[in-house]
Parts: C-alpha cells; sequence; structure tokens
C-alpha cells in the first residue's frame, strides 16, 4: 500500500472537494439487491461467478434484502402480476438508490409485446442504466456497471434526478 | 404412437375414471381449443383435452370432448394433477370445473378481466395490476380442509422476490413454530404469455420462444418442440441431424443439472460447490457461443434440421468440455458424499412416494428419484436413443437426497451417451432437401429467382402444416416436455400448449412440505429444479 511506503512523505494531506471523495467512496461499494426472475438472472449468475467475477468491481455483496443494497438490478421478465412487488421493493431501498435494468423484457418488454408482459420496467419506476441483449452477456452487464461508477465519479449525485418521475402504479 | 378418442361431454368422467381403472393412470395435460376461428363440423365453440399416459408408459390416449356449456366435471379427485392444470383452462379459457376445490386463477393475476386465450382476446391488451392479493381467503379455505384450527399459528410468505425461491414462486405458509402446517403456492409471476404468442408467429419463429421456456437447456425445448412439428408434417430428418439433436440434448441435460446442483448446493450453505459445479457450465457456453453463437438462448434447431451443421474443431473442444465437467463434478461429490451435514440436511427431507408422485404427474428425475424407472428415451425411444448404452438412474424414497444424486448420476450417463454419439456420428447433411420446409442456401437466394421466391415464401408464410392436431414429447431435461399443437394449415400454429414438468412439480410442491421444517422447505424446492419460464410459459 502507498501508506507503506517509506519515499512517500507521511505527513501529506490531500484537498478534493467533499463530493468527489463521496463519490469515489461510492463508486466501489455498490451493493447490488439482484430482483432476478428469468433468463437474465441465470447470466447474472456468470456475472457473480469466478469466470467473469463482479467482484473486481467492488459491487459483490450481493444483498437480496432491499434495505441493505443501493443498487437494483432488474434481471428479467417483469410481468403485470410481479410489477407492485418491484415498485414496493425499489420503495423499500434507500436513498441514495440506482437502478440497472438487465436485459431486453426489463427494458422494454422484449420480444413479450403481449398481455401479461410490462412494456418496460420504467413504466413503474425510474432506470439509470439500460443494458440490451436477450440475456446480455455477463461483460455487458460489468459494463453498465463500470458506466455507472463513471458517472459516480464524474458527475455530482443528484438525489431529485427523478422527482417527476410518475409511474403507472403511483396514482393509487 | 397416441390414440384420438372423441367423446360426449356428458359421460367424460366417468369414462377418464374408467381408463384410470384400465391403467391410464398418469396425467399429462388438460387443455381447451377456442374453434371460433377455425371450420369444424361442429357447432360448439371450445373444447377440452385431455391427454393420458397408460402405466407401461408407452401407450398415449388423447381424449376430446366439444362442450356447449362453460362447465364441465373436475377429475381432480381422480389426479391431484388435474387441480392446477383445471384452474389453468379456467384461467385461460373461462370454462369452469364443477366440484373443483379452489376453482381460482393461476397464471393471470387477480385483477385481471377476461380470459386471454380466447381468440376474441386482443393479443396486447395488458392489464395493471395495483395490489397484489393476499392469499388470505385462500389459506382460511386450505386449514379448514385440513381441519387446523385452534393453533398458534404464524402467517409468512416465502417469495415471490426470495433469493430461495428461484425466480418468482410465491409460497404462503402457515407455521406451528419451525414446522409448516399449511402452504400454499402461488405462481404466474413470470408469465409472459408464450402460449398466446405462438398463436401470431410461424412455426421458425416460435424457436426463439421455446428458448425461454427453460431457459437453463434452451436446445432440448428447440429440440421437443421441432420435433412435434416434423411429426406433423411426416419428415424424417437426416441421421447426422439424429446424432447432432441427441449429443445437444445431452450436452443440455449436463448444463441444466449443473445449475440446479449448484443452486441447491449454495441453499445449503455449500458455496464452494457452486464454483466447482459452474465454472464447467461456463466452459459448455463457450461451445454453445462458438457452435450457435449465443450463450444461454441458442435458438439453434428449425424445422427440417438446424441451423448449421458442426464446426472443424468441435469435436476435440467438446472432449475437453466433458473433462472439464467430469472433474467439477468430481470435486463436488468429493466435498458432499460422505458430508455428515448434507446427509442430514437431505436424506429424508421431502419424501414423495412413487404412488403420489404418479398420481401428481411428476416427471424425469423427480419422479425417478422415487423409485419410477420412467424415461422416455428407454420407454418411446427417438432419434435412435435404443442403440446407445446408458442405465435410467432411480431413487429409491424420493427424498431430497435422491433427487440430487438422481442428477449427478444423470451427467455421467449422458457423458456417456455423448462419447458414443460423437464415435459414430454420420456424415452427411444436418438439414432435409425439401424447398417447402428448409430455407434455400445463400448462394441461391443472391443468384436466382427461385431462391429469393423460395426464401420470401418460407420467411413470410411460414412452413405449411396440414391442419391437424397432434402431441408429442421428448426427455427434456426436467421431464417430458411435450407440445400439444392444433394447426389449421397455415403457416401458424393455431393453438400450442405446453405440457410443462416444473408446472407438475410446482403443483406436488406444497403437500411435499407440509409438516416440515421451515428451512427443509427451501430445500425440496430448489431439488424440485422449478425453472419459472417453463412453468409460467
Amino acid at each position: 500500500m502507498e501508506l507503506e511506503n517509506p519515499q512517500l512523505p507521511t505527513d501529506t494531506a490531500i484537498v478534493t472537494k467533499l463530493e468527489e471523495a463521496v463519490g469515489w467512496a461510492r463508486e466501489s461499494s455498490l451493493w447490488p439487491m439482484i430482483f432476478g426472475t428469468a433468463c437474465c438472472a441465470i447470466e447474472f449468475m456468470s456475472a457473480a461467478s469466478s469466470r467473469y467475477d463482479i467482484s473486481r468491481f467492488g459491487a459483490e455483496v450481493v444483498r437480496f434484502a432491499p434495505k441493505q443494497a443501493d443498487l437494483m438490478i432488474v434481471a428479467g421478465t417483469i410481468s403485470y402480476k410481479q410489477a407492485p412487488i418491484l415498485k414496493q421493493i425499489y420503495e423499500q431501498m434507500c436513498e441514495p438508490k440506482w437502478v440497472i435494468s438487465m436485459g431486453a423484457c426489463a427494458c422494454s418488454g422484449g420480444f413479450y409485446d403481449n398481455y401479461t408482459t410490462m412494456q418496460g420496467i420504467d413504466e413503474i419506476i425510474p432506470v439509470d442504466v439500460y443494458v440490451a441483449g436477450c440475456p446480455p452477456r455477463p461483460e455487458a452487464l460489468l459494463d453498465a456497471l463500470i458506466s455507472l461508477q463513471k458517472d459516480l465519479r464524474e458527475k455530482k449525485y443528484n438525489p431529485k434526478r427523478h422527482k417527476n418521475f410518475k409511474g403507472a402504479l403511483d396514482n393509487v | 404412437m397416441s390414440k384420438y378418442i372423441t367423446i360426449l361431454s356428458k359421460g367424460l368422467y366417468s369414462f377418464i375414471k374408467t381408463k384410470y381403472e384400465n391403467g391410464f393412470n398418469y396425467l399429462l395435460d388438460i387443455t381447451a381449443i377456442d374453434y371460433s376461428e377455425y371450420e369444424t363440423e361442429h357447432k360448439q365453440q371450445y373444447a377440452l383435452v385431455y391427454i393420458l399416459r397408460h402405466q407401461d408408459f408407452k401407450q398415449v390416449i388423447i381424449i376430446k370432448t366439444y362442450i356447449s356449456s362453460l362447465y364441465i366435471d373436475s377429475i381432480s379427485d381422480i389426479f391431484s394433477g388435474a387441480n392446477w392444470l383445471e384452474r389453468e383452462v379456467y384461467d385461460q379459457y373461462g370454462i369452469e370445473f364443477n366440484n373443483h376445490p379452489n376453482m381460482r386463477r393461476v397464471l393471470n393475476h387477480r385483477e385481471f378481466v377476461g380470459f386471454p386465450l380466447r381468440k376474441s382476446y386482443p393479443i396486447t391488451k395488458g392489464q395493471l395490476l395495483y395490489e397484489v392479493d393476499d392469499l388470505l381467503d385462500e389459506m382460511k379455505n386450505h386449514l379448514k380442509y385440513k381441519n387446523i384450527k385452534d393453533k398458534d399459528l404464524m402467517f409468512l410468505n416465502i417469495g415471490p422476490a426470495h433469493p430461495a425461491s428461484h425466480g418468482t414462486i410465491r409460497t404462503y405458509v402457515a407455521l406451528d413454530g419451525e414446522t409448516i402446517a399449511a402452504a400454499i403456492t402461488e405462481i404466474g409471476y413470470l408469465h409472459r404469455g408464450f402460449e398466446k404468442s405462438c398463436e401470431n408467429h410461424t412455426y421458425n419463429q416460435i424457436v426463439p420462444y421455446t428458448d425461454r421456456l427453460n431457459y437453463c437447456s434452451a436446445i432440448s425445448n428447440n429440440i421437443a418442440f421441432v420435433k412435434t412439428v416434423e411429426e406433423m408434417l411426416n419428415l424424417d430428418i437426416t441421421p447426422r441431424a439424429k446424432a447432432i439433436r441427441v449429443m445437444l440434448l445431452e450436452l443440455s441435460r449436463i448444463e441444466d443439472h449443473l445449475v440446479c446442483l449448484a443452486a441447491i448446493l449454495v441453499d445449503m450453505g455449500g458455496l464452494t460447490n457452486y464454483w466447482y459445479i459452474y465454472n464447467p457450465r461456463e466452459d459448455i457456453y463457450d461451445l454453445l457461443s462458438k457452435l450457435t453463437g449465443a450463450r444461454l438462448t441458442n435458438s439453434f434447431m428449425r424445422v427440417g434440421g438446424m441451423a448449421n451443421d458442426l464446426y472443424d474443431g468441435f469435436k476435440a473442444d467438446l472432449k475437453n468440455v466433458l473433462i472439464k465437467v467430469k472433474e467439477g463434478i468430481d470435486e463436488a461429490l468429493s466435498l458432499i458424499k460422505h458430508n455428515r451435514i448434507f446427509h442430514d440436511r437431505t436424506q429424508n427431507i421431502g419424501i414423495i412416494s412413487a404412488k403420489d408422485a404418479i398420481n401428481a404427474s411428476l416427471t424425469g428425475p423427480n419422479l425417478r428419484a422415487s423409485g419410477i424407472s420412467f424415461d422416455m428415451r428407454k420407454d418411446n425411444p427417438y432419434y435412435g436413443y435404443e442403440n446407445y448404452d446408458f442405465d435410467v438412474v432411480v431413487g429409491s424414497i424420493g427424498d431430497v437426497y435422491d433427487r440430487i444424486m438422481v442428477r449427478f448420476e444423470e451427467i455421467t450417463q449422458s457423458t456417456s451417451i455423448i462419447k458414443q454419439v460423437m464415435k459414430n456420428l454420420p456424415d452427411g447433411e444436418v438439414n432435409i432437401k425439401d424447398a417447402s420446409v428448409v430455407l434455400p442456401k445463400k448462394e441461391d437466394v443472391y443468384n436466382t429467382i427461385e431462391g429469393v421466391m423460395n426464401q420470401f415464401k418460407l420467411i413470410i408464410d411460414g412452413v405449411k402444416v396440414a391442419s391437424n392436431e397432434y402431441y408429442s414429447s421428448i426427455e427434456a431435461t426436467n421431464g417430458e416436455l411435450g407440445f400439444f399443437i392444433v394447426s389449421d394449415g397455415s403457416g401458424t400454429p393455431y393453438k400450442v400448449k405446453v405440457k410443462s414438468p416444473s408446472f407438475s412439480a410446482i403443483a406436488a410442491y406444497p403437500s411435499m412440505i407440509e409438516g416440515s421444517l421451515l428451512a427443509d422447505s427451501i430445500l425440496t424446492l430448489g431439488s424440485l429444479n422449478i425453472i419459472a419460464g417453463e412453468m409460467d410459459r
């Protein structure tokens, strides 16, 4: 570690903006909550297993309890029957929170344009990153994670970014 | 192989009862057909179809009855497996069953209005659900039925969004301490309208949809579907195609069992096994993506053959994959085979007896674990399975341990079949030569007018299947996966019904966990290998 490096002066002070320091901390400690329903959840299993190893990006502490997580990965088809549950779990997550919509079904309903499938989860909850593919390869999910981390590092976190979002189930 | 009988609706119950007593004691499927857009000599709009299998596991009868009213007697007192199948018919077609213990929707949500598989229901008409069913009334009835009263019960939902529910299954349990006094299971959270979508696509367009039934072993679903269509067309595919299909079927079986075993051992707390078992699955993915272009949802089969032949060097790659699989399995087994914790947690847990398993229409490894040696590959061989040397693996009492170990051993048997296939892989084409079924070669499409026309007609109209009603099945990874297809002579099926192994398994699940500990119910669910896509369709 740098701190043990004798070349470095021990009395260094680093000056940065608090926002950036917090963004840097958030970036590498995302705790995902997997809302896995279908095929994409199997690809998430691959992303978590040793070949792709999502822990390289600091996001391996998979929580299934929404209250302990700050990144929701919606992996799989969301039907109308499932939608209120998705919304409930999203609301149980504490701020700050982000959502990755993984796969064609979660993004747009995919090729299930029919009476039972929600045509994209963004009809119910706000989404930060969309991942294309049916199912996406694990690399695509990792790419989504990296792009989210880049946002956290470079952009100011705006807790009100979804302030005007109104989902289909919100007016009840 | 299957016999077709049409009877009057009045005598249906007694007819099925007689058939049951005469040995047709295995219910495969119940479905309905809406004839409102199909010209028949019958004036009734709906017909019900019951598919039964004989206890010799060879004969199949399809019993059909045209109904003039929307009421019919339930057969759920003869077959426990009929309970949920009848609920599904009610849910999708609005046909009610008299004397049914629990006539309510099973796949669609409780606020749903209308019956989606009726031809009059528009395919894209979605309906929002605002509040989830609390299941209290169903639980109340169930407790009354089980005669449980004066007990201090605690009610708990497991799922639908729970890591141990393997997707989207919801089990609502009444707990007496740690023991489950009563359980009800609710499914349908991944109902994606497969059967309605099929009615709007040509036969080859359906192949990608079948991938997503059992997404852990996509190719076996492809094969089950195209095999049914090929039999309706009276096509005999080439010997090479048959052999490759057998090889891919067995590879999917390995793939599927690996994910099931990895998941259940994680449920038990054995995370190390997960790494050992999941890594060879990655190797299978590599092989399949090299062959088909996709890791998970391969869409490799076509009516009349398959997308393309094996690539050069496939044989060597496959050999390496099989070595990796064996290594993974051996490592995992070395961790659990003599492990006291593993034995204590799995033996005598979640038992289903042979008789109950048959009555509940359990199939595949789950049925074999109960000691019934029913395997379509032996009992109704197809694609030359009779020429390969392999054992049907059976368990002894049908507990979690048996179901796990049957799967471990089946991987070994499948490996052996694959080796035998690759040793004597026939040469030749993989697609049949029939311009009305198989797409022309690309150079013909680009260079000749006949080729362009042929390609255009096949893509736009689809493969024309003469009007017929047909059931066919294969031994897929989870058991007998069947398709019942009604065709009206066009390139699009009039109706498709999947006989789904997971659907029967989940219907039997609540009765399997009643009386056991809550923690054991998780393992019981894992050992049944419920795949939500196949269950909810």
